[in-house]
């Protein structure tokens, strides 16, 4: 029997990592994730795990105490946020270049300045190209669920990527919500242990790792770091399906939440999917065919399925947490609309900046969102795909 | 050894550049590094023994008989140190 529990996010994502007992946790805290090195730091005090606790000096080095345990062999997990994720940034790229499955809590939160310390996805969309497996949670649960099913796909062999957790900082890092737990014997058995083929700490085969990769090498090696991404949507999937058959619980790259008859619709990912299926359930309720895409897995980004699961709608909305600051829209915006035309799919398409440095997503402007699609699919004209929302304009 | 080499396709090569063998520096001839070269004159040479414990990249062999040979070109980057410290001119700095 699973464990009915409440718990906030970083408790979750706490005892996920309890569950699974790594070798090294090195983290160095950071609002709003401070929480899950400080409980799991308990953890290791009490004796729950055996793991091998670095309290560091600074994310650079958590990162680097990580690869570093990774490399030799062990199991290796951390948690940060927004400036913690930029001070680590130099090594997260040497994280995934050297192919290790080091797996991190990331609690989305804005990247300053002007200093913030609540949620957008800024952090995130800063490390979307440094060959991180990307998943987002909408719920405590589900980051729970993605952190279960962290190490069975970041350590697979035809994949060794690290990958990284996401959910909203405070939004559900912070607030207390019924969860599902699995047993600590069945999440210890489906993680499995953790065998790498090489590892520096093999004294039968002395190894280098990172060394120096210069022009004849450097190119191979970064696609054959594209090439694992390819491959880890097969195991993303697999992965999912043996955790269906763990808890019942059913994950893919994306969620489609009464999408299939919808005409139009939003994509969005983490805790604004919440906000979303309730305004869906309501203007359903009202006649409307509206519908949601929560993007799950956004490294490595689903365009083939994205594209057909979009493809029948009659317009649609991206949220984007985070501002790509470059007069083009979003990051997310960017991936969805690229995937819908190199799939040949012609939908209208538009993109919304919201909730930047913490401001609130209310369902109001959700409803807005969708109000102004029907007006699209009215008018059949879009004047200004780049919108916001939520924001104090003139 | 892995035979690894500029042709190699990306299929083929170790995850991240990984070494699985060690002690393979010797495969590495640095020597092309180098803009200056030390010329042993052999007439000089006292056998002293100062010259190869300075040098970094143990390009100064020395037989059986603790007696230093000739310069490894293969591995000699050229720093001059033998030089330096040699006191009785044996080692003269050329350019490459």
């Amino acid at each position: 029997m699973s464990i009915r529990e409440r718990l906030s996010g970083n408790e979750a994502v706490a005892i996920a990592m309890k569950q699974i007992n790594p070798d090294v946790v090195a983290a160095f805290p950071i609002t709003p994730s401070t929480e899950i090195p400080q409980y799991f730091s308990t953890f290791v005090s009490n004796g729950t795990v055996d793991t091998e606790f670095v309290a560091v000096e600074s994310e650079h080095s958590a990162m680097t105490a990580c690869i570093g345990a990774e490399a030799a062999g062990g199991r290796a997990m951390t948690a940060t946020s927004a400036n913690g994720l930029s001070l680590m940034w130099e090594m997260i790229y040497i994280a995934s270049s050297l192919r290790l499955p080091i797996v991190m809590s990331l609690v989305n939160r804005a990247v300053s300045g002007p200093l913030n310390i609540h949620n957008d996805h800024s952090d995130a969309m800063g490390v979307r190209d440094a060959g991180w497996i990307m998943l987002f949670s909408e719920s405590n649960q589900e980051a729970y669920d993605n952190m279960l099913m962290a190490h069975k796909i970041a350590e697979h062999k035809d994949v060794l990527l690290p990958l990284m957790v996401c959910q909203d900082g405070f939004i559900t890092s912070h607030s207390i919500e019924n969860i599902e737990l699995v047993e600590d014997e069945k999440v210890k058995a489906f993680v499995g242990e953790y065998k790498p083929e090489h590892y520096l700490l093999n004294k039968k085969e002395p190894i280098a790792v990172g060394p120096l990769d210069l022009q004849a090498y450097l190119f191979e090696h970064k696609f054959q770091q594209a090439e694992a991404m390819r491959k880890a949507k097969q195991v993303i999937l697999d992965v999912a399906k043996e955790f269906e058959e763990l808890t019942g619980r059913k994950y893919s790259f994306f969620e489609e939440y009464k999408l299939d008859d919808a005409e139009v619709a939003i994509v969005c990912m983490n805790s604004t999917a919440g906000t979303t299926k309730a305004v869906v359930d309501s203007l359903r309720a009202q006649g409307v065919k509206a519908g949601l895409l929560k993007v799950r897995v956004f490294r490595p980004f689903p365009t083939e399925e994205i594209a057909n699961a979009l493809s029948h709608l009659k317009a649609v909305a991206v949220l984007d947490k985070a501002d790509s600051l470059n007069a083009a829209g979003g990051a997310l915006f960017e991936d969805v609309t690229s995937a819908m035309y190199v799939s040949g799919k012609q939908v209208p398409m538009v993109n919304y900046v919201y909730g930047i440095g913490g401001r609130d997503t209310k369902t109001d402007d959700i409803e807005g969102v969708y109000k102004d699609l029907l007006e699209i699919v009215k008018s059949g004209k879009i004047d200004n795909p780049y919108r916001y929302f939520g924001l104090r304009e003139e | 050894m892995t035979d690894i080499n500029s042709k190699t396709p990306a299929s083929k090569l170790t995850i991240g550049g990984n070494i699985y063998n060690a002690g393979n520096a010797r495969d590495f001839k640095t020597g092309d590094w180098r803009s200056a070269k030390p010329v042993f004159i052999e007439e000089k040479c006292k056998q002293c023994g100062l010259c190869f414990p300075v040098c970094p990249d143990d390009s100064i062999p020395v037989n059986k008989d603790q007696k230093r040979e000739d310069f490894n070109y293969d591995f000699c980057k050229g720093c001059g140190v033998c030089a330096k410290v040699c006191p009785f001119g044996a080692i003269e700095m050329k350019s490459n």
